[in-house]
């Protein structure tokens, strides 16, 4: 699978601003395809950002996030160049998990 | 429904705004063909219908009618949802044929900066070529399948080579040539002819409707109506091309879509992009 | 940092995941052979952390009992920006903050969806109290941005109208 993960990370000296992009259907469960069969639902559970190996967020996601989830935050502290990792899981055990350097 | 009928009411009750509207492209005189006169004529006709859009916001369609759908948008566009199709578009684009070349070998200036002239007429075989489907004769010229015109890949290396003409003018050619005259001129009544079980035209609702609530959408004016393709657009989930929103257009009004490929979608695609003239490249881009 | 809140969040119910763990760790080699990832930066997600029964509820006062143990009093120190009319229901961008000290969680819920609760998050000591995402409404509903802060449970709310498309939705 191609990286499902987006992140832009800007340290301005005393926080850090984290917006991400995940690539993920988000599938509802509620909603059918073509053949009018439900597509179960399938949907990013948890994920979390660290900074340098400390989580600076958890999220919990259920099915009513949307299709290629977006989430911003800022925490304080954070270097240009410090690492930041994302990793998520979702209700089928798929999952994804990449770091990148803060800009 | 009701809105839906009303405005259908409506628009079989209005005079045709543009005179544009009866032109019968089968009798045209070529010498009778002026697409800079038309494109002045709309961009005139929408700059008094809303005074108090920046001309060059029509390229924002909805989002240049309507405050808290802009709000959403600017929202949503800090990481707009396209950004996936645009990485892959890249990647795509840079990624070698199996006999060595590139897309870069068959487009001209290497495929960077060129979307402002798309589509473009092709004297050689006397038809509109979109970049679509110049794309696709790369493709072909180098022992490869087709594309689809409408989504996945094809719109990934749109909303690449969108992006990097994005800003530009956009400056479609409508050459001297009675055939290319003759192409133009049928987008053009394509635009402007009723068809369908809702017996709309593009028109009724990009013209006439502009700027009008359809249940929860508001329609956008056909100045700078394509301007941002391809977009990502929250219905579909996913990206999309000009052509895939025609044939969703279509299914609106209750019309039988034309093939991804044919003459009247090439033609009006062409139309519709000199409509465009002198506005920004804005793709890709987001829609409800 | 309240030990409560992170007591609450951390305990939930059936963990229907737990069976996922050995599979998990069975991966983590490969995980970081592939990728450019660093074994000692990477804090993975942690699947039994999620909490199932929360998201499972269909009120607000069933959700909030299973996710925080408490009831939320209405606070104006929260600001919950959310469209009026949602341009399509698919995808409503949703931003909480709030001024409340103490911080350890922001959950977003949406009354009138199938499922209360949207998405919840756990805010550690240094992160900022705001939090903005794209969420699903399913029709016209109250949005309620709930914050735990200093062991305690407030709300703000605010009414998106959701209508359906009338260009091919």
């Amino acid at each position: 699978m191609a990286n499902t993960i987006l992140v832009r990370a800007n340290a301005d000296g005393e926080t850090t601003v984290v917006q991400a992009l995940i690539r993920h259907p988000m599938d509802s469960g509620f909603i059918k395809d073509k053949d009018g069969k439900l597509i179960p639902p399938h949907y990013i559970e948890v994920l979390e950002f660290a900074h340098n190996g400390t989580v600076v967020l958890t999220a919990f996601w259920g099915p009513a996030v949307s299709k290629d989830p977006f989430i911003k935050f800022s925490f304080k502290g954070g270097k240009k160049g410090d690492t930041l990792s994302i990793s998520w899981v979702d209700n089928e055990g798929m999952k994804d998990s990449r770091t990148a350097a803060i800009m | 429904m009701k809105r839906l009928l009303i405005l259908a009411l409506a628009a079989l009750l209005l005079r045709p705004a543009l005179a544009a509207e009866r032109i019968d492209p089968a009798r045209a005189d070529p010498a009778q063909v002026n697409p800079a006169a038309d494109v002045a004529a709309m961009t005139a006709y929408f700059q008094k219908k809303f005074p108090h859009v920046p001309p060059a916001d029509f390229v924002n369609g909805p989002y240049a009618m309507d405050a808290g759908m802009r709000a959403q948008w600017q929202q949503i566009m800090q990481f707009p949802p396209y950004q996936f199709a645009l990485d892959h578009g890249k990647d795509l684009f840079a990624t070698a044929f199996p006999n060595g070349r590139h897309y870069a070998d068959c487009l001209p200036r290497g495929g960077i900066g060129i979307a402002a002239a798309y589509p473009r007429f092709d004297a050689k075989t006397g038809r509109v070529v979109t970049l679509e489907i110049a794309v696709n004769r790369c493709r072909v010229a180098n022992g490869l399948a087709k594309l689809k015109l409408t989504t996945g890949d094809m719109a990934d290396l749109m909303a690449y080579l969108t992006d990097r003409s994005r800003g530009q003018p956009i400056a479609v050619v409508v050459p001297d040539d009675p055939r290319a005259l003759a192409a133009y001129q049928r987008g053009k009544a394509y635009f402007y002819s009723r068809r369908g079980q809702l017996n709309f035209s593009c028109a009724s609702c990009h013209v006439q409707g502009a700027g009008q609530h359809l249940r929860g959408d508001v329609l956008a004016p056909a100045r700078g109506l394509i301007a941002a393709f391809p977009i990502y657009r929250s219905d579909w989930g996913s990206m999309g091309t000009v052509v895939r929103r025609f044939i969703g257009c279509n299914e609106q009004v209750r019309v039988v879509p034309e093939r991804p490929d044919s003459a009247d979608y090439r033609d009006l695609e062409y139309f519709l992009a000199y409509m465009n003239n002198g506005l920004p490249v804005a793709g890709p881009g987001t829609r409800p | 940092m309240t030990e409560t809140a992170s007591d609450n969040l951390a305990d939930f119910l059936p963990r229907r995941r737990q069976m996922l763990a050995g599979t998990l760790a069975g991966s983590l080699a490969a995980l970081f052979g592939a990728g450019p990832a660093q074994a000692d930066d990477v804090v993975l997600a942690d699947p039994k952390a999620y909490p199932t029964a929360a998201f499972a509820q269909k009120t607000e006062a069933d959700a909030l009992k299973a996710m925080f143990g408490r009831t939320a009093t209405v606070s104006p120190k929260i600001s919950l920006d959310a469209p009026d009319i949602a341009e399509n229901g698919a995808v409503v961008p949703i931003a909480v903050k709030t001024d409340l000290p103490d911080v350890t969680a922001i959950a977003i819920l949406a009354l009138d969806n199938p499922f209360t609760i949207s998405a919840a998050y756990r805010i550690p000591p240094g992160t900022a109290a705001a939090v903005s995402s794209r969420i699903k409404l399913a029709k016209t509903t109250t949005v309620l941005a709930v914050v735990e802060a200093g062991g305690q449970l407030y709300s703000a709310s605010r009414s998106v109208k959701v209508t359906l498309g009338g260009c091919g939705g």
